[in-house]
């Protein structure tokens, strides 16, 4: 199973991404923003950093590079993506994802652990987590807060998209408490938090992470 | 060549948080009367004449704001 990790200038966590397909039992392949190339890959991964220093929007400019074509057009066609921190920037940027990230209310970077509940494990990210299952994972932004108009909103949480919530107040005061959404068919997640992060007691807070990456190798699988 | 602005602003309904962190400062330094702040963006474009307002407006709404959370205008100068 082949899952691609893409590297924009600017990425910071293509490498923890990389390990973390790898540790889920994937293998991972390097993409690069300026190709047009998905290398044969069955799933997705936009990770996070400061793509293009954050210059216009975070993730304006990324979301326009020459590989995004490819992306958006494998998302249409179904493939898994999974965007992460700068990556959800990214695809709420190129339209993958409704919404939009805005500054942190009280303007604070927040780099802490934090618990986020899992909302939906009916998503090709999320299968190996139950239903209001609770993971500890960094959360590290300074654009977290997640915005939409109240239509968009209304239609997320009736359709079951929102797929973590911060368990606490949210930090970055996000609405609803929204860590991470879907697209309508459950194969495209963006979330704020990274769980690439904690995919090992060793190197970071847990090992609840892990879920995401192998419950994408299972939805790949079944396809 | 003409000169293009536009003026990208977050849109009322938005949190500017930024904006506000101004509106504090101002205070802090003794000044009265500023009741709010927002903070937005100011491009200058300079572009051929042959470049119509529809592709101007299609430029501002495509790249330069983000029509989620931006209201923008595009004036000539």
């Amino acid at each position: 199973m082949r899952v691609g990790v893409i590297t924009f200038p600017g990425t910071l966590d293509d490498v923890d991404a990389v390990r973390a397909v790898r540790l889920a039992g994937g293998e991972a392949v390097h993409l690069w923003h300026a190709d047009h190339d998905l290398r044969g890959v069955d799933a997705i991964v936009v990770p996070g950093g400061f793509s293009y220093g954050d210059y216009l929007r975070a993730g304006a400019i990324a979301a326009r590079a020459p590989l995004m074509d490819e992306v958006i057009a494998a998302a249409d066609r179904g493939m898994p993506v999974l965007g992460i921190c700068n990556g959800f920037q990214i695809l709420c940027e190129a339209g993958l994802l409704p919404g939009a990230l805005t500054r942190n209310a009280g303007l604070h970077f927040v780099c802490r652990d934090l618990t986020l509940r899992v909302e939906s494990a009916a998503t090709a990210w999320t299968s190996a987590f139950a239903a209001d299952q609770e993971i500890v994972v960094p959360l590290k932004s300074g654009e977290g807060r997640y915005v939409a108009d109240a239509a968009t909103l209304a239609q997320l949480e009736s359709d079951g998209r929102i797929v973590f919530r911060y368990v606490d107040p949210a930090p970055n005061g996000s609405t609803n408490g929204i860590a991470g959404i879907s697209s309508a068919n459950g194969r495209v997640v963006g979330l704020m938090p990274h769980p690439e992060h904690a995919i090992d007691p060793l190197t970071g807070p847990s090992a609840d992470g892990l879920g995401l990456f192998t419950s994408v190798l299972t939805a790949v699988a079944s396809t | 060549m003409a000169r293009v602005v536009v003026d990208v602003m977050p849109k009322p309904e938005i949190l500017d948080p930024q904006g506000q962190a101004v509106a504090g400062a101002l205070h802090r330094l003794g000044v009265a009367g500023v009741t709010d702040v927002r903070q937005g963006k100011h491009f200058e474009l300079e572009v051929d004449d042959a470049v119509d307002d529809e592709t101007l407006h299609r430029i501002a709404g495509s790249l330069l704001a983000n029509p989620v959370i931006e209201d923008w205008t595009v004036s000539r100068a």
